[in-house]
């Protein structure tokens, strides 16, 4: 499709990625200068501060004005949590579908394919009023708790990572459990001991990217989640920087460095594996 | 699916055993509360549970369940409420049922012009309990026991006298002094107390007085009777209303058909704030998936060129934008796009020596969400580009060249037909997905300025899931959430049709490629 290109042809591209290098990492560069600037206006920035200082992030981890450890650690149990049931349940139901042949399996994966296709955000203010409902009579699963947060979530996520899951156990071939079968062991158990360890790197896939995923959601956070203590990163660090740019932009910008690293830290090293996953039909949310 | 030991056999019974126990406990708590809805729910959930464990053929829905239980109750259930939630008037003044209305306004109280007042000792225990003893204009006494007042004789040795022949205490109660009186004045306020049919209240400080009982339900009339003035307030369209147009507040919510739908359709002010944001929310997808797509697109083409050298470096570098958690990117450009100090405005005035009014301009802002919104989508263009390109068979390439096509025409005559059949249905997709993207838009510009004049809060950038969005949760203008709810349905009707539009344009694209 190439052909060899002449020397100005070669800097042409060169200079026009660039030009792409510099257009992505220019908010990067900006709040990872922020973040070192002593300054905590977003008016006296210089690209490169004249006196680069820890003083935000320390802020960050001492200033009790500042939650942000706190909403950290909410973004990590609820992200972590969601991610790690969410693997477990679709595992198990796209293995159901995967290998047991029962009746109502093509509605069922007919009506799943149809249920996926709905954005759970849009149901937001029925989620709402059913949470405030749980919440008199169950307390602790209700609106403003994490576990509420976290079962919205889940529910969120079973339609289309069991669909995608499925997929995967559709090309494990049979036979592997089979003997194991035979020998007496129950489906369950074979689905345990054999397939799932089989699986590992779909269930990788589906782990990180519903973390990816659930770290960054908004709408529902903002919605279920009332009081900064209870906060996700997300709800968190909006509530932090709005309205006030000119006060917090040093420490918002630490702030955003290191929740962005968090995920950088994943998914640029698992890029290969995560893209594959992505692009395998979804859009990034 | 062999039984297994005696020992898991018992286990599992008596877990069934147990949940079931816990079933109806919760079951008779919500009868008591009315909750109907919920104590079906709990026992076809408890139903199908008892049917899994304890049937063989419900086997494979043993897996299926756990999953299940989280979809249904998360996903589909709030599907079903929202449809219904979109039929009803439910917004800021009609949140209660009917039947909490009622209450409430049985429990309204007024005072008569000439009132019965009593003067009154309070007095309280050791456990804190409260009692009081009003003395009438006409010296009868009475004591409270429990929410009734009774006839006393003050002169029983039970009564201990103090100076003056007030009653200082009785039976381990002491009195208030009126300081305490102060301090437990919100106890005392809530005593209701009954005295043959009137209610005997706190009217002051130092008095309680009778009420009266200010509204009475009638059924069969299906309306509120105003004791006090004697006019009758009929339900009508979520509110008790008086033949002259008058009011009871709250109103209560009614199953209002499609009325919210029509309102969005129809109704003036409403109606034009709904194109106003369909047709940008149209516009905003539609030039984010083009331009995303064509940027994506370039930078993929020189990626795959082979000659470049540091590919991988400048993959990993391009792909930091879709790396970036969203929330944290679209508050960075929020600030960066800030008119009075952010960093791009700075960068224009001094290259060119003026300032844009990014973010509070209408036309400016919704230029800046489309630029931020390129930033973040377009390296999932270019990695879905690379992919296609990629699979571009090399073969076709040759023969092209064999016949003399210039390096253009090979983008415009093979690579463009044959990645567009891969790609089309990801744009559509991408399509899908911006159209709801709430969070730049909320996070950006939160889907201001306002507009002057909307009906509802419709900003300039809001797009139709903010708005709905500041219809339910806005707290200013109050909580729509019939109306939001509407609106939530329509979208999802125009999000299923585009899916439907892809989902037949995969297919036709197939066919294509079938027959290249």
């Amino acid at each position: 499709m190439y052909s060899r290109p002449s020397w100005l042809g070669l800097v042409v591209r060169h200079v026009l990625i660039w030009i792409g290098v510099i257009y992505a990492l220019f908010p990067v560069l900006w709040i990872l200068s922020a973040s070192f600037n002593p300054t905590n206006n977003l008016l006296d920035q210089r690209l490169f501060p004249a006196n680069p200082t820890l003083d935000h992030y320390r802020r960050l981890f001492t200033d009790p004005a500042v939650p942000f450890p706190r909403w950290i650690l909410n973004t990590l149990i609820v992200s972590g949590t969601t991610a790690v049931i969410t693997v477990f349940l679709c595992a198990l139901g796209a293995y159901a579908f995967s290998r047991f042949r029962f009746r109502g399996r093509r509605a069922g994966l007919l009506s799943l394919l149809l249920v996926q296709m709905f954005p759970q955000m849009l149901a937001m203010v029925a989620i709402y009023l059913l949470l405030i409902r749980i919440k008199e009579i169950v307390p602790w699963l209700g609106y403003n708790t994490h576990p509420g947060l976290i079962m919205v979530y889940l529910g969120g996520a079973m339609g289309f990572n069991t669909w995608f899951m499925k997929g995967y156990f559709d090309t494990i071939p049979r036979s592997v459990e089979e003997s194991a079968l035979v020998d007496g062991a129950t489906p369950f158990q074979a689905f345990l001991r054999i397939v799932l360890p089989l699986a590992r790197p779909i269930l990788a896939v589906v782990l990180i990217i519903q973390f990816i995923t659930t770290y960054s959601e908004y709408v529902l956070a903002s919605i279920l989640l009332k009081g900064t203590d209870m906060y996700t990163l997300a709800v968190g660090l909006r509530f932090f920087i709005q309205a006030a740019y000119d006060r917090r932009w040093g420490a918002f910008s630490a702030a955003a460095i290191l929740g962005a690293l968090l995920i950088l830290a994943i998914f640029l090293p698992l890029q290969k594996l995560i893209i594959s996953g992505l692009t395998g039909g979804a859009v990034k949310e | 699916m062999n039984g297994g030991s005696l020992l898991a056999q018992g286990l599992k019974y008596g877990l069934v055993a147990l949940l079931d126990a816990v079933v109806v406990w919760a079951a008779m708590a919500l009868l008591l509360r009315g909750d109907y809805l919920m104590v079906a729910l709990l026992g076809v959930a408890a139903l199908l549970l008892n049917f899994l464990v304890l049937s063989r053929r419900a086997y494979p829905l043993r897996f299926l369940l756990p999953g299940l239980v989280f979809l249904v109750a998360m996903v589909v259930y709030p599907i079903g409420y929202t449809i219904s939630v979109s039929l009803t008037n439910l917004q800021t003044g009609n949140l209660l049922t009917k039947a909490q209305v009622i209450a409430q306004l049985e429990g309204r109280y007024y005072l008569p012009p000439a009132p019965e007042t009593f003067t009154f000792w309070a007095f309280r225990n050791a456990q804190g309990d409260l009692r009081v003893i009003l003395t009438a204009r006409d010296g009868r006494t009475f004591i409270s026991r429990g929410n009734e007042l009774v006839p006393v004789d003050l002169s029983g040795p039970r009564y201990v006298r103090g100076a003056g022949g007030t009653v200082t205490g009785f039976d381990g109660y002491t009195r208030l002094t009126l300081p305490e009186i102060y301090q437990s004045l919100r106890a005392l306020e809530g005593l209701d107390l009954v005295l043959g049919d009137e209610h005997v209240r706190l009217t002051s400080v130092r008095e309680f007085g009778t009420y009266l009982r200010k509204y009475s339900y009638v059924p069969d009339q299906d309306a509120v009777v105003d004791l006090e003035t004697n006019v009758t307030y009929y339900a009508r369209e979520g509110s008790f209303t008086s033949p002259d147009g008058m009011r009871i507040e709250p109103g209560f919510q009614i199953y209002v058909g499609f009325r919210n739908y029509l309102d969005v359709l129809t109704h003036p002010g409403i109606r034009s704030d709904f194109a106003r944001v369909f047709g940008w929310t149209v516009v905003w997808s539609f030039l984010t998936v083009f331009f995303s797509f064509w940027v994506g697109l370039g930078l993929a083409y020189l990626l795959n060129d082979p000659y470049v050298r540091g590919r991988f470096a400048y993959r990993s570098l391009l792909i930091v934008p879709y790396a970036m958690p969203a929330f944290i990117s679209a508050l960075v450009w929020a600030g960066l796009f800030n008119a009075d100090l952010g960093v791009i405005n700075r960068i224009l005035g001094e290259l060119f020596g003026t300032k844009v009014r990014w973010l509070q301009d209408p036309m400016w802002a919704r230029a800046a969400l489309i630029f931020i919104n390129v930033w973040l989508t377009y390296p999932y263009m270019m990695i879905v580009s690379l992919g296609a390109l990629q699979s571009v068979s090399r073969e076709m390439y040759e023969a092209a060249r064999v016949d003399g096509a210039t390096g253009w025409q090979r983008f415009w005559t093979i690579t463009m037909p044959l990645l567009w059949v891969s790609v089309a249905p990801l744009l559509i997709g991408s399509f899908a997905f911006t159209f709801n993207n709430f969070t730049i838009i909320w996070l950006v510009t939160a889907g201001r300025p306002a507009v002057l004049g909307a009906a509802t809060p419709a900003g300039a950038t809001d797009i139709l899931i903010s708005w709905t969005y500041r219809l339910a949760f806005e707290g200013d203008r109050g909580n729509q959430l019939g109306l939001a709810s509407a609106v939530s349905i329509l979208i999802f009707i125009i999000i299923a049709a585009i899916s439907g539009v892809n989902f037949r344009f995969t297919r036709a694209l197939e066919d294509v490629s079938r027959g290249v």
